[in-house]
């Protein structure tokens, strides 16, 4: 195990190096089995500048999740995207970095509205596979100077270069959480309601409906954040404009609320059960039709509908189910066994090959986590 | 400034190369005149021009992969063009250059407010976006001020911003996905009306790559519902440092306006002069914009207004109405006007981390005096993205190039800071020798290798980003074996 303590450590590491390695933060989301020589990255911590007037946060990558979240709440602020927490569902233990959630691009149910993780990250600086040390962005929220490969690496997994620090934008934690709670809805007609909220002009910043809810029955949440008065104003605006959906309950305890969203984040409904884990995007109107050609299951659906946690037999091929629909598809938690569909969803033939030459460019020799995300480049391409 | 000498093998070629792309398009689509072309001799950033050898007008993406196809064998380089806007030359042609203009497509492809999205063809300006969704209630978010005339193929390339996008965020963050012709032909599609990628976020990198990836003709843009209402207050002080300082405490306190302008003396007092606008002769000016119903307005601005007290404002005027706001806004926008009335001008693009704001302004001022020019700010200060203008005459000899020195020592200074060379604008000509003050050369070859990948041959819009010493071996050929 190899787990450097600086950036130009790790570059000398990876120059040096003939054999692969395994890459990982601290492991509670890796997606996958990758051969070689495991690298941590947890070694790489420290946040290196917290500017709350600006919005801006730099960090080592290997911070860890938990530390990074307790300096912005001393400044009530927050990262917005709401990483998952995916230890419970895939049963991992270990503490979260934030290279790792960068690496996986690991965004929740604000994502809908205000954007996930890449749409939040400034900046980047990493290892590629050749041992160069690769800065990109900055830490400002406006910056087009150059190609943009801060959203490249969000995302990839550890496949392009190992991430030694990254720069996020982040927000202030609001003062208020409302949430509209509607019970009993069909998949169809939770997605009608979402549609309508997240199509009206009251700001929804989550939408998530969930086939069995805490008590087994169905339920629908639409979240509102701000300040008290304008939540409440907005709160029952909506109520008004959602009342053909049935009776909706406006709930708005900070802990009750929170821990819903959490629940909904980290995939909660599936946690200790028998199956295989897929997580599909779609677009949000044909999340309904995903829910009616997979076997009989218990479906969460967020982001209005278009994000959706199944849990289907195992083995059981989400794609091959969900053929002719656009959009992806992810296996997040599966027994593993060598006949099962892949993890990640394939790419077109065209969109393959670019894939493929921008991670030969950027690891000629095969070293940064093989075999993850399709094919790995190919020894004898070179 | 500096262009790559024209292939002569092209410049020879031209009557064949002309036929073969007129054998592809429809009557009139190909314009290889000498009069005509010169309509694509520059964009808006109009100090430097270049005839292209030809334009064509695609109305089609099979249209589109069949020029690219056509000018990739026979090595062609190609300009891609939106509506010409670019204020960084982003389309400015070589002489052996065809300029590829998507104008002639500009349909409503497909329209869906339950998934909240659009897809347009991407010669479409920005403002007819919101123009197909407004009556509905919706609007597309990113807002150039160019919005009236440039295209979408442009903001994507460009990754365009505007003053909303403090909230909102830029043209990355509401672009869905993509159909996109590479320079060898190759159609490819990426992302829709789902979000995310399932692979590597390619539709990230080639958002903002400066149209040197691929010709977008189609795009699936997110839209939103409009507001309930917006209006602004507008806030005057002595100094700049307190200015700053006010803006910093309003991100702090959990206010998300959809703008914070900022505007100094210079730019204050031109503004006055030209517009009438009544706004107050003082050092800087903020106007801050906020949205909600008439009661979430009220209360953003009383606490707004609550924080810019604490700093002992000399003026602060909260807008009641539409036609207040107006009033307020009217000298803001008519910023760029004002300074055209008084002189030749150039707008610089840099961003920086706010809290540096007062010691730019500063370093700004003095550098003005150094060189002997005026120089006017205005600027969206929430994100930092400052547009000094940099007053000058064009008509003086070496006018042009000393107004570009002091250019270049300002977005040095952005650098300095923490900041970039451009924040909403682009790199293009204007800033491509600049890019080694931000970047390493490690950085810039990363960067370069991924047009390597996506055009081997180095053909599409190849003298932009880059400074040509760095891509000199790569576009004659000389690294990649071809």
């Amino acid at each position: 195990m190899v787990a450097p303590t600086n950036e130009a450590e790790l570059a000398d590491v990876i120059a040096a190096s003939k054999q692969a390695f395994s890459i990982k933060g601290g492991g509670t989301r890796t997606l996958g089995t990758t051969m070689g020589i495991p690298m941590e990255t947890q070694a790489l911590t420290g946040v290196e500048l917290y500017d709350p007037g600006a919005l801006t946060v730099v960090a080592k990558a290997g911070t860890s999740l938990d530390d990074l979240h307790s300096i912005l709440a001393a400044d009530h602020q927050r990262l917005a995207f709401e990483p998952p927490d995916l230890r419970a569902l895939l049963g991992r233990d270990g503490l979260s970095t934030i290279g790792g959630v960068v690496a996986a691009n690991a965004s929740g149910p604000r994502r809908i509205q205000g954007g996930a993780c890449r749409d939040y990250l400034l900046g980047v600086r990493f290892v590629d596979g050749t041992g160069r040390i690769v800065k990109n962005g900055g830490r400002v929220m406006k910056n087009v100077t150059g190609y943009d490969l801060v959203k490249l690496m969000a995302g990839s997994h550890g496949t392009l270069g190992v991430l030694s620090e990254v720069s996020l934008k982040v927000l202030p934690i609001p003062e208020q959480v409302g949430v509209l709670l509607i019970e009993g809805l069909r998949p169809d007609q939770a997605v009608s309601a979402m549609s309508m909220a997240l199509g009206s002009p009251f700001d929804v910043t989550g939408a998530a409906h969930t086939t069995k809810g805490l008590d087994g029955d169905p339920v629908t949440m639409i979240r509102l954040e701000g300040f008290e008065n304008s939540v409440r104003y907005r709160a029952e605006a909506l109520r008004d404009k959602l009342i053909e959906f049935g009776d909706i309950h406006i709930e708005t305890d900070a802990v009750k609320t929170a821990a819903g969203w959490a629940w909904v984040r980290d995939a909660a409904m599936h946690v200790g059960l028998p199956g295989d884990v897929w997580r599909i995007s779609v677009a949000p109107k044909d999340g309904p039709v995903v829910a009616a050609l997979l076997p009989d299951t218990e479906i969460q659906f967020d982001w209005g509908g278009g994000l959706l946690w199944a849990r289907v037999p195992d083995g059981f091929d989400v794609r091959a189910a969900l053929t002719g629909l656009k959009g992806h598809a992810t296996r997040i938690k599966g027994a593993g066994t060598p006949q099962d569909p892949s993890v990640f969803a394939p790419e077109s033939a065209p969109v393959a090959a670019l894939t493929a030459g921008i991670r030969k460019q950027f690891d000629p020799k095969g070293l940064l986590n093989p075999g993850l995300m399709g094919a790995a480049p190919s020894r004898k391409e070179q | 400034m500096e262009m790559p000498h024209p292939n002569k093998e092209v410049l020879e070629n031209k009557a064949r190369i002309v036929r073969r792309l007129q054998s592809v398009l429809s009557d009139g689509a190909v314009i290889s005149d000498a009069v005509e072309t010169r309509a694509y001799e520059c964009d808006a950033l109009t100090a430097y021009k270049c005839p292209p050898m030809a334009a064509v007008l695609p109305t089609s993406t099979q249209e589109v992969a069949d020029v690219l196809r056509i000018c990739h064998e026979e090595n062609v380089p190609v300009v891609p063009r939106g509506s010409g806007t670019s204020l960084a030359g982003g389309a400015l042609p070589t002489e052996d250059c065809v300029i590829l203009g998507v104008a002639r497509m500009n349909a409503v492809l497909d329209t869906d407010y339950e998934n909240r999205t659009i897809t347009v063809q991407s010669g479409r300006t920005n403002l007819s976006v919101t123009g197909a969704v407004e009556e509905d209630g919706f609007f597309y978010a990113p807002d150039p001020s160019s919005q009236l005339a440039c295209a979408i193929a442009g903001n994507v390339a460009m990754n365009s911003g505007g003053a909303h996008c403090l909230k909102y965020g830029v043209t990355t963050n509401n672009l869905m996905g993509v159909v996109m012709v590479q320079m060898d032909g190759t159609v490819i599609e990426l992302g829709g009306e789902y979000l995310d990628a399932p692979g590597l976020d390619l539709l990230g990198v080639i958002c903002g790559s400066e149209g040197q990836l691929g010709v977008v003709t189609e795009a699936t843009l997110r839209i939103l519902h409009k507001p309930e209402g917006a209006r602004p207050v507008l806030i005057g002080y002595d100094s700049n440092e307190v200015a700053g300082a006010c803006v910093s405490d309003i991100i702090r306190a959990g206010v998300l306006p959809v703008a914070i302008e900022f505007m100094d003396r210079p730019c204050i007092r031109a503004c006055e002069a030209f517009a009438g606008a009544g706004y107050p002769d003082c050092e800087a000016l903020l106007i801050v914009e906020v949205e909600g119903s008439d009661a979430e307005i009220d209360a953003q601005l009383a606490l707004i207004i609550e924080i810019a007290r604490k700093h002992n404002p000399i003026e602060v005027r909260e807008a009641r109405d539409a036609d207040e706001a107006g009033r307020i806004w009217l000298g803001r926008k008519s910023a760029f006007g004002a300074m055209g009335q008084i002189n030749d001008y150039m707008c610089l693009d840099g961003t920086i981390p706010v809290s540096s704001l007062p010691y730019v302004l500063r370093r700004i001022e003095e550098l003005s005096a150094d060189y002997g020019l005026a120089v006017a700010n205005v600027f969206h200060a929430g994100d930092g993205n400052m547009h000094p203008l940099i007053l000058f005459d064009a008509n003086k000899p070496g006018g042009l190039e000393l107004c570009e020195a002091l250019g270049a020592d300002i977005l040095k200074l952005c650098v300095e800071v923490g900041g970039c060379l451009t924040g909403e604008h682009g790199v293009g000509v204007e800033k491509r020798d600049l890019m080694l003050v931000q970047y390493t050369a490690d950085d810039l070859e990363a960067q370069m290798s991924i047009k390597d990948v996506f055009d081997s041959k180095w053909l599409m819009n190849p003298a932009k980003v880059f400074p040509l010493s760095e891509t000199e071996a790569r576009r004659t050929g000389a690294t990649l074996g071809h």
